[in-house]
């Protein structure tokens, strides 16, 4: 019968063999999704380059909008944070990371004496701040790991009328993890409102900008009607980046999980094996000390218990010969 | 010589190609671009996109968006860049799907006239069905 250390320690294995399943499977999952999160950020640009583009032929053609989401800002009273996060955990520091870099920047504003207004993304975040008592503003969640368009319009709308509205912010920031590489992701903080000027934005396209457009129905409502296009694509090109982001933080979150439940398997069995050979061998001294302790009643003090034996033990293989078996010296 | 024409949503570049010609609303009345056009960017109404080709034409439901006319390129080529949020080949339509909102869209305005919403559903219902119906 097993020891009752060894069967403690048996169960656990099988625990930890059954985490360590699980682990991998979801490293394997966010590895895979991780390269579609990839495809679909590089699916997205060429609409964003475009948008720039237009924008950039339309400072070329004289469009000069007072529009709102270009007004800038001398006083900043009230500030919008907007902060990326996941839906889900297990993807290691992913969540605190920007969560954290959120907060330091509420800290900020409440230190210069700002209000604020909080818009989450993802249940990780509202969690966080609601836990908290921070006042969010809005929340929007269910689609971290894979945002559609309408998500970010949704989002964007919401932004737009915070930023718009009487009293309303006067920056808004956005939070979120940039993806730079499969190794290496970063937490960036990016004004997103006000939008830089129209010359200001025609400078980041590649392209030359070429004179001589005809718009209709002008060139000022054009740009009416783009800018906030250009504000959903920009939040949607975030949400991808932290869609992509969120992925990579978990497959490799999940890779040290799974190498660690390895780590811990061997160890353990290491344990088991020890405390196995060590409950044998008790059990051998036992019934050795008993043999011991009967010996002792007869007329032969000290004999060994080998010796009571009928036959040696370990006979030697007389005149036995494996053709194949090495030879006896 | 024809154009270069390419659908680009947010979410991915749905069509690429080139045709004869271009027909689409703007927002102030229909334009027609032919191959040489001289650059032109307008804000798109919601209404069917029809690209002429020598094998047919091509319908593309577009609901909103601008459309750009770039400069020709070294070759003399023109490209046409049609920028929406919703662009759809009558091949990619839920025809059910499209009248059920059309139905749910006339049902609302039946009690409320004037629901901004219920009408832009049903302008799109109907663009998506003309599409279907074209092709």
């Amino acid at each position: 019968m097993p020891g009752a250390q060894e069967r403690v320690l048996r169960r656990r294995i099988g625990s930890v063999q059954n985490t360590k399943k699980i682990t991998r499977a979801m490293e394997l999952i966010a590895a895979t999704r991780v390269v579609k999160a990839q495809q679909r950020a590089n699916e997205a640009r060429p609409y964003a380059e475009h948008i720039t583009q237009v924008i950039q032929d339309l400072s070329a053609g004289g469009a000069e909008a007072d529009h709102p989401l270009l007004r800038p800002v001398e006083q900043v009273s009230r500030v919008g944070v907007v902060v990326l996060a996941a839906d889900r955990g297990l993807a290691g520091a992913y969540n605190s990371n920007v969560i954290k870099t959120a907060e330091r920047e509420i800290m900020a504003a409440r230190s210069e004496g700002m209000a604020y207004d909080l818009v989450t993304i993802g249940r990780k975040a509202k969690g966080y701040f609601q836990f908290r008592n921070y006042p969010i503003t809005a929340s929007f969640e269910g689609f971290s790991e894979k945002p559609t368009f309408e998500d970010a319009a949704d989002i964007a709308a919401r932004v737009i009328e915070l930023f718009t509205a009487e009293g309303g912010c006067d920056r808004i920031v956005l939070v979120y993890t940039r993806f730079i590489s499969m190794g290496s992701q970063e937490v960036v903080v990016r004004r997103f409102l006000p939008l830089e000027t129209v010359e200001r934005i025609a400078e980041q396209g590649d392209a030359e900008a070429v004179a001589g457009f005809e718009f209709e129905p002008s060139a000022g409502a054009v740009l009416e009607s783009l800018l906030p296009r250009y504000v959903e694509s920009r939040l949607f090109a975030a949400l991808l980046d932290a869609a992509a982001s969120e992925l990579a933080n978990r497959q490799r979150a999940m890779k040290s999980a799974t190498d660690n439940a390895q780590e811990l398997i061997l160890k353990l069995t290491r344990k088991m094996n020890q405390v196995r050979q060590d409950a044998i061998t008790t059990e051998i001294m036992e019934i050795i000390g008993g043999a011991e302790a009967l010996a002792d009643d007869r007329d032969e003090p000290g004999e060994l218990i080998l010796s009571r034996l009928d036959s040696d033990p370990f006979p030697a293989h007389v005149g036995e010969h494996h053709a194949s078996g090495p030879d006896r010296i | 010589m024809s154009l270069l024409v390419e659908l680009v949503s947010p979410e991915r570049v749905a069509y690429s190609g080139t045709a004869d010609m271009v027909i689409c609303r703007t927002t102030t009345g229909d334009i027609a671009f032919l191959p040489g056009h001289i650059p032109f960017i307008g804000v798109l109404a919601t209404h069917p996109v029809r690209l002429i080709r020598d094998d047919g034409e091509v319908v593309i439901a577009v609901h909103q968006g601008f459309v750009e006319v770039s400069p020709p390129d070294e070759e003399g080529r023109t490209r046409v860049t049609i920028l929406s949020d919703v662009a759809e080949l009558s091949d990619a339509i839920d025809v059910d799907r499209a009248r059920a909102a059309r139905a749910g869209a006339e049902e609302r305005l039946r009690t409320d006239p004037g629901d901004p919403e219920a009408l832009s559903a049903l302008r799109r219902a109907e663009v998506r069905l003309s599409v279907t119906d074209a092709a």
